[in-house]
């Protein structure tokens, strides 16, 4: 009976982490139809940004709250700078291109920003465990959660249904959405595109920084920590449908579930399971859950 | 003395070493000799980017670094006061192993063919020095394999070119199931979590037979494989809280180690079960309080925390303090083994040259089964016929003390090398299998 | 002319076969290898061709560089033509199973699904133990129809049979660029919808570019393993397929010549990345990669177009 219910919160979380990370990857995809290989970059800047800065403020003795508050901040710092810094800087300059030289040049900004990070932070690894400790523990029987971890999911949670909302209701999400469906329609009707694109481009950066920021307090951020988170991010969003924020959350959740059941029961296929589950959406739904199936065009 | 004239014009070394040939005294000790001795070009290949240059490859290169400039210098204690290798410099040329397994092995032919090194020193991924082992042996380099722990690279082959100083990996976890007996009474259950790749998979199957072994009625709980690299570690950490177990093993290292251990630390496991981190040395510094007093902590040999008191070992960790304001880890040590056994080898076939500079073959002969002090203990090179070394082995308890806010090691058990290590032409794994026949631990 | 190019092409070939026993031995390895990987990349021309770009090539080229180490470790089998024609079939044989299921797929997802099945593969080997997980293990020396080399012959022997094979794939891919089915690729690419209207099966055709590819990959992948001597699971990783892709995008799908070229240039980049720049060659060759697609977009193939086009219109400026 625990073990049923471990599995549940596990999976919660760890869906909550596939979530943050593949969030803004989702957005950029769907709107500007680009496979983001930068966005590990993001998601590892954010993570030693807020390693750095946060931990100073947390040694200065600083209450806790603003310490949250404060990682929130400096994420969204870093991914306007380095979104702006890439979009404006480099993609500008590929647009036209055929689709996979545009996903080479992220990869190839990506490549070069690994090294930037080495160079400004050094190769060792840099804590930020105040927070963890911060948010205590709940007892289950014998199972403890972490309360950082319940706050994680709550966040995520809070995250989608945000995006969400914004994404119907607010004019600039519903710009985005149009410029999803359709880019040459919504061009056709007036919308700046190209300012669309590099605010959704920044946005998106935004996020997955604050994935890195998020994840920051429970992982040793050291070098490499964005390769890895890449090939979650798209694995999740091939399975939610592109620009599909629900998808990307229904995603999550069920990679989570599933990997969560698989640690605790079948232990040996854990490696598997997110690539079992991709390929078995994408041989029911090659569009993903969430996308509606594209009307091929002559 | 033969003045060989290498063509490596990246070096300043060597442009330096050719300025000072033609003015300064010779300082090595052999005669009187009126030039310096051309220096012996060693390639250094480690993990400089990337998740393995945190807890292995900077540690490493930072031992290689001041151990160079000090050998360069002399100021080495005894019995490694000669400059160099033998009275020539040393030039090291540096390079990543990161990268494929073709990168690796093209990378090797580079520098034995292309850049005309005399040794290769390093390797820390047990796969690269099983694929560059073979390259050695075809293009006759010698070379000094460093922190890569797999026994396969003897015991699938005998070498000729090929040595390594460092004992392989089969005595870190034997000596911590001794440890773990000793410890518990009683052993009923334990788990495992280790990583879901040849390091974790061999690790976990080293302990797993000797506990088998040595207390054939404890079964196992939970063994858990999580990727390398997973960073998030929330289902396994809930698993073991819902299990069983007296105590958890596990062959972490660094971030792995640290993110697990934060995550749980914040969740109360380790104060509930035990852990028993047969890799855990390189991490204390960095967790210092965050890990729970009482973890039985191993450190891939009697490094740091372990090495016995020497001369040697008081100069190593001053020297490495003052450059680096960190004190050496277990890579660090591991280093220091190879490169003093590589000089040790070096200088006693050139003493049998009567003082001229040794050829590959002879410093191949004279390496063979030599015995030598390094920082930390006494190194033979006992296996591969001659061409693995042991040590002995020592693992102890954690405890963190607060009054002066730093990591140390207490309760330290020390097994004698031939008690953890396998008996010569045994292999490893066939000697546990066998219930550890011919181990002598008095 | 195409007869032109192709006793351009084997004159080249025959030229480079001739000066290796003067080039430096590293040289020679090197080449070896990136001659190997740019088989992969010549199959991933192909499909890029037809718009699409798997990111899971390293599936098949895994396939054959584990065929030729099992055969070598487990079997007494050492000749190199047994071995890659084993290797061959194989790959050829799973490329043609995974294809029922791939060739449904386009874009994005194609990419996806390709990179799904290669990491379960990835999977599968990192859990067999018995053949050493990540670790890997060795490869034995072949053998050539009965003749095994010493010392510097195997690596030229190697070299050479590598050439050959290169050789051979250049010309087979060139006359079929040059036959009606490799000429529809490009319409693929453009209007799948317009082609099955004129009753060509286009999923057919793809499955077909896709056991084409996935056989070039695999002789590639056993090529490989012969010069490495050594196969880890990561040749089944996805990052080694990305590494196929970025040097197929630096050779562009303009020619044949440029995967060659291509593979060539990307490997001595990044020697000369790990010689000079060790702690930063990461950011030495993503510029690289960058600066390439900046002011190459089509790729160093490009160049050649360029040419070609260039020696047609002076020929036609020319005639009076």
């Amino acid at each position: 009976m625990l073990t049923a219910f471990a599995i549940v919160t596990d999976g919660l979380v760890y869906a909550a982490y596939l979530f943050l990370v593949a969030v803004g990857l989702t957005l950029i995809f769907g709107v500007m139809k680009l496979l983001n290989v930068t966005h590990g970059s993001f998601y590892a800047f954010g993570a030693y940004g807020a390693a750095i800065a946060v931990g100073v403020y947390f040694d200065r003795g600083f209450p806790a709250a603003g310490g949250f508050l404060l990682m929130v901040l400096v994420a969204m710092a870093i991914g306007l700078v380095l979104g702006l810094i890439i979009e404006r800087g480099l993609l500008r300059l590929v647009y036209g291109k055929d689709e996979v030289v545009v996903v080479l040049v992220t990869y190839a900004a990506f490549l070069i920003l690994e090294d930037v990070i080495q160079l400004i932070w050094g190769a060792n690894s840099y804590a930020l465990y105040q927070p963890l400790g911060a948010t205590g523990t709940v007892d289950v029987g014998a199972l403890v959660l972490s309360g950082y971890d319940i706050g994680l999911v709550a966040f995520a949670g809070l995250l989608a249904v945000a995006a969400s909302f914004a994404l119907k209701h607010t004019r600039w999400g519903r710009l985005l959405t149009v410029v999803i469906f359709d880019r040459e329609i919504a061009a056709a009707f007036g919308i700046n595109v190209s300012l669309v694109y590099t605010i959704t481009f920044v946005i998106g950066a935004m996020l997955g920084a604050l994935g890195g920021a998020a994840m920051a307090p429970k992982i040793a951020v050291t070098l490499g920590i964005g390769v890895e988170v890449i090939v979650l991010a798209f694995a999740v969003v091939a399975i939610g449908g592109m620009g599909s924020v629900e998808g990307a959350f229904l995603g999550a959740l069920i990679v989570g579930e599933c990997r969560a059941a698989a640690v605790h029961l079948v232990p040996q296929i854990e490696l598997f399971v997110i690539y079992a589950v991709m390929a078995l959406v994408l041989v029911l739904r090659p569009q993903g859950l969430f996308t509606r199936a594209q009307p091929r065009k002559i | 003395m033969r003045h060989q004239i290498r063509g490596h014009a990246h070096s300043p070394t060597l442009l330096l070493a050719a300025g000072l040939s033609f003015g300064l005294p010779l300082m090595a000790a052999g005669g009187a000799q009126a030039e310096e001795p051309a220096p012996v070009k060693i390639g250094f290949v480690t993990f400089l980017t990337g998740p393995a240059a945190a807890p292995f490859g900077i540690p490493d290169h930072n031992a290689a670094e001041i151990l160079v400039e000090a050998l360069n210098a002399g100021t080495v204690p005894a019995p490694y006061h000669q400059v160099g290798l033998g009275g020539a410099r040393i030039d090291p040329k540096f390079i990543d192993e990161t990268g494929s397994a073709a990168d690796v092995v093209t990378q090797f032919r580079n520098l034995v063919e292309r850049d005309h090194v005399d040794v290769v020193v390093g390797y820390v991924s047990s796969g690269n020095c099983l694929a560059i082992a073979p390259v050695a042996e075809e293009l006759k380099e010698l070379t000094v394999l460093d922190i890569c722990g797999t026994t396969r690279v003897f015991e699938e082959k005998p070498r000729h070119y090929v040595f390594r100083v460092n004992p392989h990996a089969t005595m870190d976890n034997v000596a911590a199931a001794k440890y773990v007996q000793n410890k518990f009474k009683d052993i009923t259950v334990y788990s495992g979590i280790n990583q879901n790749y040849a390091w974790g998979q061999d690790s976990w199957r080293d302990f797993r037979l000797t506990m088998k072994d040595l207390d054939p009625k404890a079964t196992v709980d939970k063994e858990l494989f999580p990727k390398l690299f997973a960073g998030e570690y929330g289902a396994e950490i809930s698993t073991l809280l819902t299990s069983d177990a007296q105590f958890i093993h596990s062959s972490f290292y660094d971030g792995d180690l640290e993110a697990f251990m934060y995550q749980a630390a914040a969740r109360g496991l380790p104060q509930r079960i035990p852990f028993v981190l047969t890799a855990g040395e390189t991490s204390l510094y960095r967790l210092g309080p965050k890990l729970a007093d009482g973890a039985i902590i191993g450190a891939r040999g009697p490094h740091s925390f372990f090495a016995h008191d020497s001369a040697l070992n008081t100069w190593f960790q001053k020297v490495y303090f003052d450059r680096f304001h960190e004190q050496p880890v277990y890579p660090s040590y591991d280093f220091a083994q190879s490169l003093f056994g590589l000089k040790t080898a070096w200088e006693k076939a050139q003493a049998k040259k009567g003082g001229s500079r040794p050829t590959t073959e002879e410093v191949i002969a004279a390496f063979e089964g030599i015995s030598f002090p390094t920082p930390s203990t006494t190194v033979q090179m006992a296996l591969g016929n001659g061409h693995q070394g042991i040590s002995d082995m020592a693992i102890g308890t954690y405890k963190f003390n607060k009054a002066q806010n730093k990591p140390e090691i207490v309760d330290i058990v020390r097994y004698p090398a031939e008690c953890v290590n396998p008996p010569v032409g045994v292999d490893s794994i066939a000697w546990l299998e066998g219930g550890m026949k011919g181990a002598k631990c008095d | 002319m195409a007869l032109r190019s192709i006793v351009l092409g084997t004159l080249v070939f025959l030229l480079v076969a001739a000066m290796a026993p003067t080039l430096p031995v590293w040289l020679v390895s090197l080449a070896t290898i990136a001659l190997a990987n740019a088989l992969v990349v010549l199959g991933l021309i192909i499909l890029w061709r037809a718009g699409l770009v798997p990111f899971g090539q390293a599936l098949f080229y895994a396939v054959g560089a584990y065929s030729v180490a099992l055969m070598t470790r487990y079997t007494g089998l050492r000749d190199v033509l047994v071995l890659i024609a084993v290797a061959a079939a194989l790959s050829c044989l799973t490329a043609f199973l995974a294809g029922f299921l791939l060739a449904r797929y386009r874009e994005i997802f194609f990419a996806m699904l390709s990179l799904a099945m290669s990491m379960i593969l990835y999977g599968v080997l990192v859990k067999t133990e018995a053949l050493g997980s990540t670790d890997g293990f060795g490869v034995e020396q072949p053998t050539y129809l009965g003749y095994a080399p010493q010392g510097r012959m195997h690596l030229l022997m190697l070299f050479w049979l590598v050439l050959a094979f290169c050789a051979g794939s250049a010309l087979l891919v060139s006359l079929y660029f040059r036959s009606v089915a490799g000429a529809l690729a490009v319409p693929v690419r453009d209007s799948e919808i317009r082609l099955e209207f004129l009753g060509i099966s286009v999923s057919r055709l793809i499955h077909l570019n896709l056991v084409i590819a996935g056989t070039l990959a695999g002789i590639g992948g056993a090529l490989a393993a012969l010069s490495i001597e050594h196969v880890d699971p990561n040749m089944a990783y996805w990052t080694t397929s990305g590494g196929f892709v970025f040097v197929t995008v630096l050779a562009g799908a303009g020619s044949v010549a440029a995967a060659f070229v291509g593979s060539l240039v990307f490997e001595l980049l990044k020697s000369i990345a790990y010689d000079i720049l060790p702690g930063t060659w990461q950011i030495f060759l993503g510029s690289a990669l960058l600066l390439t697609i900046l002011f190459l977009p089509e790729g160093i193939g490009s160049l050649f177009a360029r040419l070609r086009r260039r020696r047609q219109r002076q020929s036609m400026s020319a005639t009076p």
